[in-house]
C-alpha cells in the first residue's frame, strides 16, 4: 500500500523552519519536516526536546514564532483542516462528568457527523478500545488508561487522514499497548498517516516506517525505518575455524569492517545481500562455519548515539 | 459558524446541569424569594395593623419591592461573575482545551458559545429572582411594581458587563485570580456610583465628575441606578435623597449606549486574546 516512500501530490505534512519561544525559552527551534500521506511517522527526543510544541504546532493549538508549514494542503491553524485530522493529546482530558458515549457524541458533532451515522460510529468505536462496558458512565470513574483509551477512540472518530498520537500508551497496560500498535496498523492499512510522539521504542521500531530524532527543538537525524529493515547495513557475528590472519584478509574483502573478539569475527556489511557471498567464500575455503548470525542497530542503539554525540560539548 | 457555537452552548450548558450548578442556583433563588416573602407577608401585616395613609402605604411597599429587586441584582451579578470565572483558565489548565480547539472549530466559536450559555442562565437567572421579588409584592401585598419592562433589560446590561469581563479574564488569568480582578471591577462601580451620588447629593461637581469617570471605566452599576430610576413612580423621585433608592444622579441613555459598547469591546478582546492563547 502507501508505503509513505512513494511520494503524492502532496504530503501530509510539510514544514519550513517551524520555530517557536516561550519566553526565553526556545521550545522548538528549527523544525523542517515532511510526512507522507499514509505515513506511519515516529518523533523521538529527550523530554523537553520540543514534541508536544512541535505537535501543537502543526495543530494551530500554539502559533509558531517563525516558519510555516501546511497541513493536508492547507495551512497552519486552518480550522477546516481540522476535519480530517485526529488527535489524542499527551494527557487527555475532557469534562469528567460526560460518559465516553456523550464525549465521543458532542466530537462527533463537532466533527460534523450526527444521529444515527453519529451513534454507530460511537459504537465501533467504544468497542474497539474495550470501553463498550464502561461506555455509560461518568468520565470521572475512569481509570487513567481507560480515560487514555476513550481519547483515543475520540481521536478516531471522523476517520481522519491524518493523526496525531502524543504518548498514547503512555499509561496503558501490556494489553492496552498491543490494542494502540494494532490500531496503528489497521490506520496504516487504509491509508492514514500518523503522527506518533512516544519513548517507547520498542513500539515505534515495531509501527513506524521512518522516525525523526529531535533534540532541543531540532531534527538531528531522519530515519527511514522500513527501509533500513530490508537494505541496510548491518553486521554478522561468525563462529568458525580456524580462525587465522588470512581468514580475516579475506573477509575484509567483503566487509567495511572486520574484528576479531574472542573465538568469533564481527563482520560490517553494506547489506545483507553481502551474507550468502561471505558463507560461499568460507565454504570454498574449506573453512568450518559453525554459526553466522545478522544483527542490526536497534532503535535504542540509534538513538543513544544520536543524542549522544550531541551531547559533547562544542 | 452558528452550529458549531450552539454545540459548544449546549456541551457548557450540559457541564453546568451537571455540576449542579443550575441546580444551586434554583435553590438559592428559591430561599431567597421564601425568605422576601415571609419578610414582605410580615411588614405588610404590621403596616395594615392601625389606619393607614394610603399614599404612605403605596411607597412602603414601593420601597420594599426595590429593596428586593436590589439583591436580585446583586445575586445576579454575582451568578454573572461566578458563571464564566474558571470555564477557560479551567479547562485551558486541564488540557480539555486541546482536545475541542483541535476540531474543525474556531476559537471565537468556542468562546461566543460559552458566553452565549452563560448570558442566557444569566438572563433566566435575574427573571426568576426579580420576577419572583414582584410576584410576591403582587400576591402578598397588592402592589404592582410599574416599567418593569424598563428596568430589568438594564440589570441585565449590567450583569452582562460583569459576565463578560470574567470571561475575558479567564483567557489569561488564573481561576483565583480572575475571580478577584472581577469582583474588584464590579467594586469600583459601586465605589464609582457612590462618588457621583454623594456629588450630586452636595452639589460638588468635582465628586460628580470623579463618579461618573469611574462609571464610565466600570458601568454595571450605574445600570442598576439607571434601573431603579425607571422603577419608581415621579412622586417618589421628587422626594430626593432622602430616600434608599433615590437617584440623584441619573445614568444617561449615553451611558447605556456606551455600555453596550463596553461589552462588545471588551468581548471583542477576548477574541483576539484567545485566538493567540497557546493551548
Ligand atoms: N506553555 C509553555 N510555556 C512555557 N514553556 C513551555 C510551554 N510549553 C512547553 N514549554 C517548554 O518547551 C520545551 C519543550 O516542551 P515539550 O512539551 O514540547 O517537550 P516534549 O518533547 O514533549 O517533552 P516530553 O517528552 O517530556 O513530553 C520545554 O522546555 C518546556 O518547558
Ligand atoms: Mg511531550
Amino acid at each position: 500500500m502507501n508505503g509513505g516512500a512513494a511520494p503524492r501530490a502532496e504530503a501530509a505534512i510539510e514544514t519550513h523552519s517551524l520555530r517557536r519561544e516561550f519566553g526565553r525559552n526556545v521550545a522548538v527551534d528549527d523544525l523542517s519536516l515532511s510526512v507522507g500521506r499514509g505515513e506511519v511517522f515516529g518523533f523521538l527526543g529527550p523530554n523537553g526536546a520540543g514534541k508536544t510544541t512541535s505537535l501543537k504546532l502543526l495543530l494551530g493549538l500554539v502559533e509558531p514564532s517563525a516558519g510555516s508549514g501546511r497541513v493536508l494542503g492547507a495551512p497552519l491553524g486552518e480550522p477546516r483542516a481540522r476535519a480530517r485530522i485526529g488527535f489524542l493529546p499527551e494527557h487527555f482530558r475532557f469534562h469528567d462528568c460526560l460518559t465516553a458515549r456523550e464525549l465521543l457524541r458532542v466530537h462527533g458533532r463537532l466533527y460534523g457527523i450526527r444521529g444515527a451515522q453519529l451513534a454507530a460510529r460511537a459504537d465501533v468505536l467504544l468497542e474497539r478500545v474495550h470501553l463498550a462496558d464502561a461506555a455509560d458512565r461518568p468520565l470521572r470513574t475512569y481509570s487513567k488508561g481507560m480515560l487514555q483509551r476513550a481519547g483515543l477512540a475520540q481521536a478516531l472518530l471522523n476517520e481522519p487522514e491524518l493523526v496525531f498520537l502524543d504518548e498514547p500508551t503512555s499509561g496503558l497496560d501490556p494489553l492496552g499497548r498491543l490494542l494502540v500498535r494494532d490500531i496503528i496498523k489497521d490506520l496504516r492499512d487504509n491509508g492514514t498517516a500518523v503522527f506518533l510522539n512516544s519513548h517507547l521504542l520498542g513500539e515505534v521500531e515495531a509501527t513506524c516506517d521512518r522516525v525523526a530524532f529531535v533534540k532541543r527543538g531540532r531534527v538531528l537525524m531522519d530515519l527511514p525505518l522500513r527501509e533500513l529493515r530490508t537494505q541496510a547495513a548491518c553486521e554478522a557475528e561468525l563462529k568458525i575455524d580456524p580462525l587465522d590472519s588470512g581468514t580475516l584478509e579475506g573477509l575484509a574483502a567483503f566487509a567495511c569492517a572486520v574484528e576479531r573478539l574472542d573465538g568469533r569475527v564481527l563482520v560490517r556489511v553494506e547489506g545483507e545481500h553481502v551474507l550468502p557471498e561471505i558463507a560461499r567464500w568460507l565454504i570454498g575455503r574449506g573453512i568450518a562455519l559453525y554459526e553466522m548470525r545478522c544483527r542490526r542497530k536497534t532503535l535504542e542503539e540509534w538513538f543513544v548515539e544520536v543524542m549522544g554525540e550531541d551531547q559533547r560539548p562544542g | 459558524m452558528v452550529r458549531a457555537t450552539l454545540i459548544i452552548a449546549h456541551l457548557t450548558f450540559m457541564e453546568a446541569r451537571r455540576r449542579r450548578i443550575v441546580l444551586a442556583a434554583l435553590l438559592g433563588g428559591l430561599a431567597f424569594l421564601l425568605v422576601y416573602a415571609a419578610a414582605v407577608v410580615a411588614i405588610e401585616r404590621s403596616l395594615t395593623a392601625g389606619p393607614i395613609d394610603e399614599v404612605m402605604h403605596r411607597v412602603q411597599l414601593q420601597f420594599l419591592t426595590l429593596a428586593g429587586l436590589y439583591v436580585a441584582n446583586f445575586l445576579t451579578v454575582a451568578a454573572a461573575i461566578l458563571l464564566p470565572v474558571d470555564t477557560l483558565s479551567g479547562e485551558i489548565d486541564s488540557g480539555v482545551m486541546q482536545t475541542l480547539a483541535s476540531k474543525p472549530v474556531r476559537r471565537s466559536e468556542i468562546l461566543l458559545g460559552k458566553w452565549l450559555t452563560y448570558w442566557l442562565m444569566s438572563g433566566a437567572y435575574l427573571v426568576l429572582l426579580a420576577g419572583g421579588c414582584v410576584l410576591v409584592m403582587r400576591f402578598a401585598a397588592g402592589f404592582e411594581q410599574q416599567n418593569l419592562q424598563r428596568a430589568l433589560p438594564l440589570m441585565l446590561l449590567g450583569a452582562t458587563v460583569v459576565l463578560t469581563v470574567s470571561l475575558a479574564g479567564g483567557v489569561r488569568l488564573k481561576t483565583i485570580t480572575n475571580g478577584m480582578a472581577a469582583f474588584a471591577f464590579y467594586g469600583l462601580a459601586f465605589i464609582g456610583g457612590w462618588v457621583e451620588q454623594i456629588g450630586a447629593i452636595v452639589r460638588n461637581d468635582g465628586a460628580q465628575r470623579i463618579g461618573t469617570a469611574i462609571s464610565l471605566l466600570s458601568p454595571p452599576d450605574a445600570m442598576w441606578r439607571r434601573a431603579a430610576y425607571e422603577l419608581q413612580p415621579q412622586s417618589l423621585r421628587d422626594l430626593g435623597p432622602v430616600q434608599p433608592f433615590s437617584v440623584a444622579s441619573v445614568p444617561s441613555t449615553a451611558m447605556t449606549v456606551w455600555t453596550i459598547g463596553f461589552v462588545l469591546v471588551v468581548l471583542a478582546f477576548a477574541l483576539v486574546q484567545f485566538r493567540r492563547r497557546p493551548l
